[in-house]
This record gives structure tokens, C-alpha cells and sequence, in this order.
């Protein structure tokens, strides 16, 4: 569905966010996409819907050069940015001017995401508090029901309760047929939902796998000692460690533990999940 | 929610559906939730939903339905009990039992201590 191909991207006077970068997305699933600080998570989700050139290298989003933002290409996803920008109108006028763009576009979905949010059709975006204007966009931008969803840091800036919301209409917004990519720092407010785990560091990718495939090749235990582990982290009752799983026990992965695991011991990571594509 | 320990999440689904036919909230015969609504209900994915589906038809506890979905199986609470009964033996019963000999009870205390349990809990209940 995105084939990234030997991308190199950087912005005037910065060094560079990618060399000779690869990454394929299949159709299908919730992606999380990590990364430190300034790694280039935000400026991939925008080289992949085509908001950014890159210097050399491809994004192609459903066999098409993502840049050229053809309207079929346009219509069919959908990038919640961090941080945004709404006209001044509110969110039924806004309704009514853009949902024509959006073909698949579900205005039940978007009634009931409302309701639970508790947003109005009625007010105003620039009345808005910053927390009730992301929700009324993310709502609608799962209501847009586009084959792909960009999600930057989607749970940002969400009550407690509202981050629950997030998470539950998000599992009835996914499909076989819908992809979404979510970059967050917020691991544990959104583990639960991922399929696939993708982890990109300055050298290039790291992790590049399914939840699945991660739980049959690494093991995440609690133990009284963290000799040996890949990673570990002091915790109540002993240590939480990540080590490579020989014995094919069944754990959860906890993405936090596997995010540190990634940045200290990353050519382990890399030989143990064996992700298609490395640099 | 949070689903603590490290056992795969798909586990957990498992154990809060069999818990939910042993206490009857779900009866044999009723259709069970959708994958997309239960995966709604505990905001996780919807795969991992799926997973524990087929682990639980695998169980014997629900059983797909002609056209989509499942439904709760025949003997299924029954069935749910008895592996409920097994693992409890199996997991927190022999820890209980170890830290019961690191403290140093008798079995005559505990039985003890469980009389007095269920006379208390008999009268709060009248």
C-alpha cells in the first residue's frame, strides 16, 4: 500500500532525517511508528501523503508517487497533524464544505464519535478548547473512513476519558481494508491497539514487525534479576526485562521495554526480529 | 484498560469471556459481541480480539453461527468451570500453598480461617 524506496530527505540547512531509507506498508492494520525526538517521525508521515518532496528516493502510496496529490490520492487518506490550523467556522459548516471531498465519508460514524466526545455540531472550531478542537478533527477524520489515516500524535492534549474514546472508536473504525499509522511518544495509551510495530532511530529502521511476531521472538518478563536481558527496567516487584525468547513462551510485548531494548541493543533487536529491510 | 501482567492480551480476552459465561451474564445460545464490539468495549485490536475467538471456539465455549459471528456453545459454562477450577488449582492455589508453608501455617488454621470466611460471608448474604 506505501512502498518508501530508498528515500533521502532532508530540510534547507539541516542535516539529513533519511538516507537510502525503505520501509513497505501492507493494506490493512494499525501501525504504531516510534522514535526519538526529531528522528523524522512527522516528516515521514508528510513525505508519505506527499506534503514534502524527497531529495532523492520514492514514496509511493497505492502504486502512485505520493507528491503528485492526485485527488483520488487525496481523497483516500487523511493526515491529523500534531498541531493544526482550522478555518473559522464550526465543525457542521465545516461538515458541509469538506465532506464532498471524502466519498467514503460516514456521517453516522461521525454523529456518534461526536457524541461520545462530547463536541457539538455547533460550535465554532476558534471557541474551541485546544483538547475539543483535536477530537472534533480526529473524529471526523475517521469518519472520512479514507483507506489511510496519518495519526501524529493522536492522543495529545485528550482527557483521560476522551484517550479511551480514542482507542475504542478506533477499533471500530479498522478494517482489513483501512491502514492507519499512528506516531506517538505515548506508547502506553495506545499499545493495545497496534498490529505492527515499525521503530526508526538516526541510523535507519530498527523494527519493522507484527505484535505477533514480536511476542514469538522476544520475551518480556518480570524477573528477580536482569543478568543477560537485552533491556530492563527497575520496577515494583524485580525487574521488567526484554530478552530473545527460547523457550516459546507466550508474553505480551510491552512496546516501552521494546522501545529501549531498540535503542541499547539495537543489532541484537535487528538479528532477532530479522525486519525485511535494514540500514 | 489495563490488563497488568505479561500474559498476551488475547489470554486475558479469553479469561473475561469464559468469566463472563460462568456467572451467566452471557447464556448458552446468546449471540456473543461482534469482534469489532468487544475490541470496542476493551480498546484493544480488533486481531487480538480475533485471536481469543478462535482460542475460545478452540475451547469448546463459543461456536461460530451459520451466517457471521458466534454464539455461546452448549455445555460451555460447564466447560468454562471446570478450566477455570484446573487453572486456579494449577497457578494461584500451589503459590498460596508455597507462601502458605513460608509463613508457617498448618492446614488445620487455614481451615480454620476458611470456616470462619464462609460463616461471615453466609450472614452478610441473609
Amino acid at each position: 500500500m506505501i512502498t518508501v524506496k530508498n528515500l533521502t530527505f532532508h530540510y534547507r540547512g539541516k542535516n539529513h532525517l533519511y538516507r537510502d531509507f525503505s520501509l513497505h506498508i501492507e493494506r490493512g492494520g494499525i501501525y504504531g511508528l516510534l522514535g526519538s525526538n526529531g528522528i523524522g517521525k512527522s516528516t515521514l508521515l508528510k513525505l508519505m501523503c506527499g506534503l514534502l518532496s524527497p531529495d532523492a528516493g520514492e514514496v509511493n502510496l497505492f502504486g502512485r508517487r505520493s507528491r503528485t496529490r492526485s485527488v483520488e490520492l487525496l481523497s483516500d487518506i487523511f493526515l491529523v497533524p500534531e498541531e493544526f490550523e482550522l478555518p473559522k467556522v464550526t465543525l457542521g459548516e465545516f461538515v458541509r464544505l469538506t465532506t464532498p471531498f471524502y466519498p467514503s465519508f460516514d456521517h453516522s460514524f461521525l454523529a456518534e464519535a461526536l457524541r461520545r466526545f462530547e463536541v457539538g455540531m455547533d460550535e465554532e472550531f476558534h471557541s474551541m478548547s485546544m483538547g475539543q478542537r483535536k477530537k472534533a478533527y480526529i473524529a471526523f477524520a475517521m469518519a472520512a473512513k479514507t483507506s489511510l489515516l496519518l495519526l501524529d500524535e493522536p492522543t495529545n492534549g485528550l482527557d483521560i476519558t476522551s484517550k479511551a474514546t480514542f482507542r475504542s472508536l478506533l477499533a471500530e473504525w479498522a478494517t482489513p481494508e483501512r491502514t492507519a499509522i499512528i506516531s506517538t511518544h505515548q506508547v502506553r495509551e495506545v499499545a493495545n491497539m497496534f498490529d505492527h510495530i515499525v521503530i526508526i532511530d538516526h541510523k535507519g529502521l530498527v523494527v519493522d514487525s507484527s505484535v505477533y511476531e514480536i511476542s514469538e521472538r522476544l520475551k518480556f518478563s518480570v524477573e528477580s534479576s536482569a543478568d543477560g536481558a537485552l533491556y530492563s527496567q527497575s520496577t515494583l516487584g524485580g525487574y521488567a526485562t526484554v530478552r530473545e525468547n527460547v523457550d516459546g513462551s507466550e508474553s505480551n510485548p510491552d512496546i516501552e521495554l521494546l522501545f529501549g531494548a531498540a535503542t541499547t541493543a539495537r543489532e541484537e533487536i535487528i538479528r532477532i526480529l530479522n525486519p525485511s529491510t535494514n540500514h | 484498560m489495563d490488563f497488568g501482567t505479561n500474559k498476551p492480551i488475547y489470554l486475558h480476552i479469553y479469561d473475561i469471556v469464559a468469566e463472563r459465561i460462568i456467572s451467566g451474564l452471557w447464556h448458552e445460545g446468546d449471540r456473543v459481541p461482534s469482534v469489532r464490539e468487544l475490541a470496542a468495549e476493551l480498546q484493544v485490536n480488533p486481531n487480538t480480539v480475533m485471536r481469543a475467538y478462535d482460542a475460545l471456539q478452540q475451547g469448546g465455549l463459543i461456536a461460530p453461527t451459520r451466517g457471521i459471528g458466534y454464539f455461546v456453545a452448549e455445555g460451555a459454562a460447564a466447560r468454562a468451570l471446570e478450566e477455570s477450577r484446573r487453572e486456579f488449582v494449577e497457578n494461584e492455589l500451589s503459590q498460596l500453598f508455597r507462601r502458605m508453608d513460608a509463613l508457617g501455617f498448618t492446614p488445620e488454621e487455614i481451615t480454620k480461617l476458611y470456616s470462619n470466611y464462609k460463616t461471615n460471608s453466609t450472614n452478610e448474604n441473609k
